[in-house]
């Protein structure tokens, strides 16, 4: 099937991979916060129902029943038993509305902001993560890959110097290493803000009034995610460099009497291979990967919505946002896929002799 | 053995492994010296003094006490996670490139399911649906039990390379086992490569605690490195100032991970000869 294009064949066989392991994150997203023993109703009924009679109270429960699946709606009513109680819809029927309302956009209401739909807070709160990871990422992955090529390739002491210290740098916990910043930076010196993405006396707005406060609110998170995520693409990029260095084309390459300039160029097309896959990768983890720097300076972005979210047991939009993260993570993965088949030479040579994996 | 031996010339690695032993040392050896407790002895913040090395936290409790309890929490999360992620990723990763077939298929596509799903997400929505009675060891199982994946298709790929060696052909052929063949003729080949998979793994769970710690839902019958951190934060110590309340807890974080990077970043040296030079 499809022997005539081996690349057409790939990219179909990734993408139905891609779509089963999509359907298991979704089955994983629901039924893990079903785990517990937690039953939504009753802690939306309890923020909410004190001082009601308890015939409000019962239709009120009703209503969120149904909006949350948990009974089986039929025609838009409730289906109930003979005593009039609703019936309970089974685990499966429940899983079945949820991808229903899933594939229709609809990622539930959230319990704390009731309400508000989940995928309003999410929209409000997705925009000011990407302004913070975009360019994050871009800078500490050209810079970092700069610095891990030169200390794979000067070696001596400029690596000896380099290496220990983005070491270092990796295995401070990246979040701690963003509160010993707002220490420094915003407490000890008073010279950044800790918190927020903007003064808190502001409206975002396009303004300019807005727009510095929010440059100088950006600062701190920047640098907590950028020293990292460089020091981590530098040592990656020395290892691979300093593999290919080993490598029998090198030699080969040597041997016949190559440019050094003509030999770099050959290593680091092929060491920034894997550097490229890491980058397609950490563009997927994006919108999840700094939750926790979110957290410590409170940046209004996703990691907040969803701490505040965790703390308050608000189940619809954790899922919500660990919905989000994972299919981000799987279409960046795809990408990958897709694209190291273009690219890799390998690849592309099995590809072409119909034995594509 | 004799390979693990060779590790004490590289100076890295004997840092690393000093500076391990040490925190080990202060954890096991630590209540020994100190008086550990968590009962309030003084006013809240209390700063640093001859008696409170490091200071009280937000309730008045000895933060000497804390960090030690906190440190011996995380090694027993990093080392638990550290097992059960590489005892799974190790016997499947070896036992799917051995066999081959549809065992393997598998194993295979299972791992790749869960390399593909983020396994932070996985954590969260465990730990956020067990609001109650959340352990320090059932964070440990979780984390384990979602950090095995990368493990497995390492190994998995070096022993499918080891399966058509001599060594292991002349073994069936004297008719060994499949049990036989993994424990005595590929696993040995192997060994160094899981330590230093091992070692990362131990990392990753002391790393991955203090994370989901942080985000709150750490665990709830013991103090560890991460829910100090996650008290200063949440109590306002970082903003008005308090050091105490997290720098010790950061540098020791620090200071293990950094001390098990050291540990394998030097082993791949010594076992790896390319990155020898």
């Amino acid at each position: 099937m499809l022997k005539q294009y081996p690349t057409l064949r790939y990219i179909l066989q990734r993408g139905g991979w891609y779509f089963i392991t999509f359907v298991v994150a979704v089955a994983i997203n629901f039924y893990l916060p079903r785990l517990g023993s937690n039953n939504p109703v009753k802690i939306i009924m309890g923020n909410t129902s004190q001082g009601l009679s308890s015939e409000a109270v019962k239709e009120k429960e009703e209503k969120y029943l149904k909006e949350f699946g948990l009974v089986k709606v039929k025609n838009g009513n409730i289906v109930r038993n003979e005593d009039g109680s609703p019936v309970k819809a089974s685990i499966l029927e429940q899983f079945i509305s949820y991808v229903g309302m899933c594939f229709k956009g609809d990622l539930g209401t959230s319990f704390q902001k009731y309400p508000k739909k989940v995928l309003d807070v999410i929209k409000e709160a997705v925009p000011w993560t990407i302004a913070l990871q975009l360019p994050t990422i871009l800078f500490g992955w050209i810079v970092g890959n700069v610095l891990g090529a030169l200390a794979a390739y000067k070696r001596g002491i400029f690596d000896k110097v380099f290496f220990p210290i983005s070491l270092l740098l990796s295995s401070l916990p990246f979040f701690v290493f963003g509160m010993l910043l707002v220490y420094q930076f915003a407490v000890v010196w008073d010279c950044f803000p800790a918190m927020g993405g903007y003064a808190g006396d502001l409206i975002p707005t396009f303004s300019w009034a807005f727009f510095s406060s929010a440059a100088y609110h950006y600062v701190l998170p920047f640098f907590s995610i950028f020293l990292i995520a460089a020091g981590g693409q530098a040592i990656g990029m020395r290892s691979m460099g300093i593999y290919e260095l080993g490598t029998d084309y090198i030699k080969y390459a040597k041997w016949l009497g190559l440019k050094e300039t003509r030999i770099i160029a050959y290593l680091f097309r092929n060491a920034m291979l894997p550097q490229l896959t890491g980058l397609a990768l950490s563009l997927g983890t994006m919108i999840g990967g700094a939750l926790i720097t979110e957290m410590i300076f409170s940046y209004p972005g996703l990691g907040m919505a969803m701490l505040t979210a965790i703390q308050n047991n608000d189940y619809p939009m954790i899922q919500g946002c660990t919905l989000l993260i994972t299919v981000c993570v799987l279409i960046a993965n795809f990408t990958v896929d897709i694209l190291i088949g273009f690219l890799d030479p390998r690849v592309k040579a099995g590809l072409q002799i119909g034995k594509g994996k | 053995m004799k390979q693990f031996l060779t590790l004490f010339k590289s100076p890295m690695f004997v840092i690393g492994f000093s500076l391990f032993v040490g925190t080990l040392l202060l954890a096991l050896l630590g209540p020994l010296v100190f008086n550990i407790t968590t009962e309030r002895v003084g006013v809240q913040y209390a700063p640093p003094s001859g008696k409170y090395w490091f200071g009280c936290d937000d309730l008045g409790r000895d933060y000497v006490s804390l960090l030690i309890k906190g440190l011996q929490a995380s090694l027993y999360v990093g080392f638990l996670a550290g097992i059960i992620a590489t005892t799974l990723g190790t016997l499947l990763g070896i036992y799917g490139g051995f066999k081959g077939g549809l065992v393997d298929d598998i194993i295979n596509m299972v791992t790749n399911l869960f390399i593909v799903i983020p396994s932070i997400v996985i954590i969260i929505l465990i730990s956020a649906s067990f609001s109650e009675g959340r352990s320090l060891t059932l964070i440990a199982v979780i984390i384990g039990m979602t950090a095995w994946t990368w493990s497995a298709r390492a190994v998995r790929a070096q022993s499918s390379a080891l399966k058509s060696k001599d060594h292991i052909s002349l073994a069936k052929m004297n008719g060994a086992n499949t049990f036989a063949v993994i424990t005595l003729h590929i696993l040995p080949y192997l060994a160094s490569y899981v330590f230093m998979v091992f070692i990362l793994q131990v990392a990753t769970g002391i790393l991955t605690e203090a994370a989901i710690s942080m985000i709150g839902l750490g665990p709830l019958d013991t103090v560890s490195l991460g829910t100090i951190l996650n008290q200063a934060k949440n109590n306002g110590a970082l903003s008005d100032g308090i050091w105490w309340a997290f720098l010790p807890a950061t540098v020791i974080i620090t200071m293990v991970v950094f001390a098990l990077y050291l540990i394998n970043t030097s082993a791949e040296g010594v076992f790896n000869p390319r990155l020898r030079k």
